[in-house]
């Protein structure tokens, strides 16, 4: 087994008895009962007429509709043609007005991107309109290192701290951004090379890896504890695997720099956009790394972008690679992140690999599989409804919820602005204005 | 590869081209551009309604028959090609491709000359690579032929030409040069600091300024001997040809005081204009059919930010139902992708209010009726240009594919994507 697999595994057994003690109050008794729709669970095959049992912010019982019986007093909502599915994961966004590290270096490992985000930026409303539902917003790729991510569940809230994925310690989860390729090099004192590059990276690690020694001998001593470093604790985490580097890289050879600096330092790497993956996808496979993949209209608009193909999925898909997909919104916009499991499929991806690129396999990419990302009993009830199969381009995301919570409405008039646009649709707005207000 | 090819027929062809080569001096190029398509679904976008399992037929590379399979005979000896469905080559209304390079390094981009806000006398075809791979790209998809050009970016950028995506040269290629005059109204052609326009008003009045420079222009030169006409200026050249209503002027904005100041322009001077873009069109829609002008629809999937925060995609829906001519375009970007394909910005738009037959018209007969090119393109008719899109479904479909594209009667891409 892969070691991401085996961390993940690890990560969620030692976290999954504190998620529910960590979701939000919510009305906990109430139930809520999905009857007739096509039922797309993600980790199970899909069932014809399915039912979905909600109890307060949980799944409480999924299945085909004859073998669940809907409890005495449940909200009974009548799907029938419908299609509901796993609330989408998207591991790689930008919505919400990120701002990471500045002009002064290339590796600024101690900023973190939730203390630029602006929670009434639209942005949030468009992500759930296109039935987003978790996030990885991250800072952008003009760095070696341009800070901390944050994985955010898209609940209605006032601050941004209401929105946070938090641990079993109460701790913000996220990721740590790096980028290699050109992106990142520049005028000194960033690199302008990929040589210069890679060392520059190894050299922090190198000494991340030494200020993590100090701490361990220095044990309870509190006299030998060397001084925090804030911008090396993240390095810290990510060589302990409690934080996963979530690596920019596009070309063949940067995916193998990637690589071997997380094989180096043992840090746990998702590879995203992997433009040049079809390159190299039995060496990604082998690495047991996960990929988190972009496809755009058209190759090009950057030099490493060129190679990019739709075929990339598929043939990662059958090296044995775990795929996922984002949306790098704003590079394309989130209402259309289905859009792209679909245009993977018209190049040869499985339909089962396409419905678990944006759930599931992108929930296992941030750690939250435990929490989201499958119609699981026992999973935050973070789901969509659809008026027709999720790869049509003319089906539309009908409803969005969240911890058992509808957030999205497309019957909203609030809601249907935000979900096709129009005039106010791009201005600052609460987050859920209109769905809040009906619960 | 769902092209049925029957492989002695293209044996035959094989031959018969072979023979050509050595002998093309026997007048009629043979069967070079002769080809016939059966298809479960033809679009013809003619007006009338889609024929189901029909042959259309193209001889020297022009439409020669279409109609249901058993009323068009396929002359022996030429390629049948059977596929699902088949459409009208698409017309994409606005783009940049050939100008802007997929690479985007400063080698690859001539789309936009920043050394002066008034440049008419820019002409496209000198700025053209034919051969980009970007052209190539949106090829693959059943694009055949693009209305490119100047991008927008400054008051008056250049010009524009019409031409299909195939050929070696540009000279190969080019249907309409110079087509359109490209000019800019809004944020994206203001600059910064004491350079001009660097605001709305002075956007208007250099443009007016201009106008009224190329009528004394014009009248100078009609009113001198031929011994004392004016010095030729290119750029009041180009822009005499605008005021003559024999050129439009393509005038890209995006908030709706930036398109009424253009429908002012259009009327004050009394030009041909087209609306390019155009966000905000849809708070407007009765002032823009009133002026009669039409409009380029920006892509139904551009990203809502700044002057185009408001843009909605059911914008081409709601101008279209309010009787105005539009057409959509891939548009220009900046970074990536570098660049749109139409035909998945027609599908948005058809699953956001157009139906499919306005949506697929917006992309071939319609686009080609604004560009004035429907005589040719646009259409599957008796005596039109054989450039023909095949898909394998709904070509709006994310998970269908484009098996084909046919200009002039000779297969330019045979990718399955």
């Amino acid at each position: 087994m892969p070691r991401f697999f085996l961390l993940a595994l690890l990560v969620s057994l030692v976290s999954a008895p504190f998620a529910t003690a960590q979701d939000r109050e919510t009305d906990s008794d109430a139930v809520h009962a999905f009857v007739g729709a096509r039922v797309i669970p993600a980790d199970a095959a899909e069932i014809e007429r399915g039912t979905l049992i909600v109890r307060g912010s949980q799944i409480a019982a999924v299945g085909p509709v004859d073998s669940i019986e809907v409890p005495d007093g449940a909200v009974v909502h009548d799907v029938t043609g419908k299609v509901l599915m796993p609330g989408l994961i998207c591991t790689h966004s930008h919505v919400g007005g990120i701002g990471g590290a500045d002009g002064s270096g290339p590796i600024q490992p101690e900023v973190q991107v939730f203390e630029s985000l602006n929670i009434h930026q639209s942005g949030f409303r468009r992500a759930v309109a296109g039935g987003l539902t978790t996030l990885n917003i991250m800072p952008g790729s003009g760095h070696l290192i341009s800070g901390q991510t944050i994985y955010v569940k898209l609940r209605g809230g006032d601050t941004i701290d209401d929105i946070v994925y938090r641990d079993a310690e109460g701790r913000r989860m996220g990721g740590l951004k790096m980028a290699n390729g050109t992106n990142s090099m520049r005028d000194a004192p960033f690199p302008g090379t990929r040589g210069k590059s890679a060392a520059l990276v190894r050299e922090k690690f190198v000494k991340a890896r030494e200020y993590a020694d100090k701490i361990e001998k220095a044990g309870d001593d509190a006299e030998k504890m060397p001084p925090r470093d804030l911008s090396l604790e993240p390095l810290v985490e990510a060589m302990a695997g409690t934080r996963i580097v979530h690596h920019h890289t596009h070309r063949h050879d940067d995916i193998m720099t990637v690589l071997r600096l997380s094989n180096e330092f043992g840090f746990r790497v998702v590879l995203h956009h992997v433009s040049e993956g079809w390159k190299v996808a039995d060496e990604i496979a082998k690495a047991g790394a996960p990929c988190s993949l972009i496809l755009v209209d058209s190759p090009g608009g950057k030099l490493e972008a060129i190679n990019l193909i739709y075929e990339t999925a598929a043939v990662l898909e059958q090296a044995g690679a775990l795929v996922a997909f984002h949306t790098d919104d704003w590079i394309t916009d989130s209402r259309h992140f289905l859009r792209m499991p679909a245009l993977g499929i018209r190049a040869g991806l499985s339909r089962e690999t396409a419905i678990r690129s944006v759930t599931i396999h992108g929930a296992i990419m941030l750690d939250l599989a435990n929490r989201t990302g499958s119609l699981t009993p026992g999973k935050d009830a973070d789901f969509i409804v659809l008026n027709g199969d999720p790869f049509s381009v003319y089906t539309k995301v009908l409803e969005t919820w969240v911890e058992g919570t509808k957030v999205f409405d497309r019957s909203d008039p609030d809601d249907y602005l935000h979900a096709v646009g129009g005039y106010g649709a791009g201005d600052d707005t609460k987050l859920y204005l209109c769905c809040q207000e009906q619960h | 590869m769902s092209i049925r090819i029957d492989r002695a027929f293209v044996a035959l062809l094989t031959f018969v081209t072979f023979s050509c080569w050595f002998s093309f001096s026997f007048a009629t190029p043979a069967l070079a551009q002769d080809i016939a398509v059966r298809a479960d679904v033809i679009y013809t976008m003619d007006g009338s309604a889609p024929i189901t399992d029909g042959i259309v037929l193209v001889r020297r590379g022009k439409i020669a028959a279409v109609g249901p399979r058993t009323s068009v005979t396929v002359p022996e000896g030429v390629q049948l090609l059977d596929v699902a469905v088949v459409t009208p080559g698409l017309v994409d209304a606005h783009t940049v491709v050939g100008l802007a390079g997929q690479y985007n390094y400063d080698h690859d981009q001539d789309q936009l000359e920043r050394s002066d806000p008034l440049q008419p006398e820019l002409r496209a075809l000198d700025a053209l690579n034919i051969q980009e791979r970007l052209i190539s790209w949106v090829r693959s998809f059943g694009v055949t032929t693009v209305h490119t050009g100047h991008a927008p970016g400054e008051l008056i950028s250049g010009q524009t030409l019409i031409a299909k995506t195939t050929g070696n040269t540009v000279d190969d290629a080019v249907l309409v040069q110079p087509a359109m005059v490209a000019a800019t109204l809004g944020d994206s052609a203001q600059k910064d600091g004491k350079k001009s326009p660097g605001t709305r008003g002075k956007q208007m009045a250099m443009l007016r300024a201009e106008l009224i420079k190329a009528q004394e222009y014009r009248a100078k030169l009609a009113a001198a001997e031929d011994d004392k006409k004016p010095a030729r200026d290119l750029g009041l050249e180009m822009l005499v040809r605008v005021l003559d209503g024999e050129i439009p002027m393509l005038i890209n904005a995006h908030r709706q005081q930036d398109l009424s100041n253009a429908l002012r322009l259009a009327r004050e001077f009394e030009i041909r204009i087209v609306l390019d873009g155009a966000a905000e069109a849809y708070r407007i829609t009765d002032e823009i059919l009133e002026a009669g002008v039409p409009v380029f629809v920006h892509p139904t999937m551009q990203r809502a930010n700044r002057e185009t925060k408001n843009l909605t995609m059911e914008n081409a829906a709601r101008l279209n139902a309010a009787g105005i001519p539009i057409a959509l375009q891939s548009g220009y970007e900046s970074y990536v992708p570098k660049t749109r394909c139409v035909l998945f910005e027609a599908a948005i738009a058809a699953a956001n209010g157009l139906s499919f037959q306005d949506a697929l018209a917006s992309i071939t007969i319609d686009a080609a009726r604004i560009l004035g090119i429907d005589a040719r393109v646009g259409s599957i008719e008796v005596g039109k240009d054989g450039d023909l899109a095949m898909y394998d479904g709904d070509p709006f479909e994310y998970t269908s594919h484009c098996v084909g594209t046919i200009i002039d009667g000779r297969i330019v891409s045979d990718i399955v994507r």
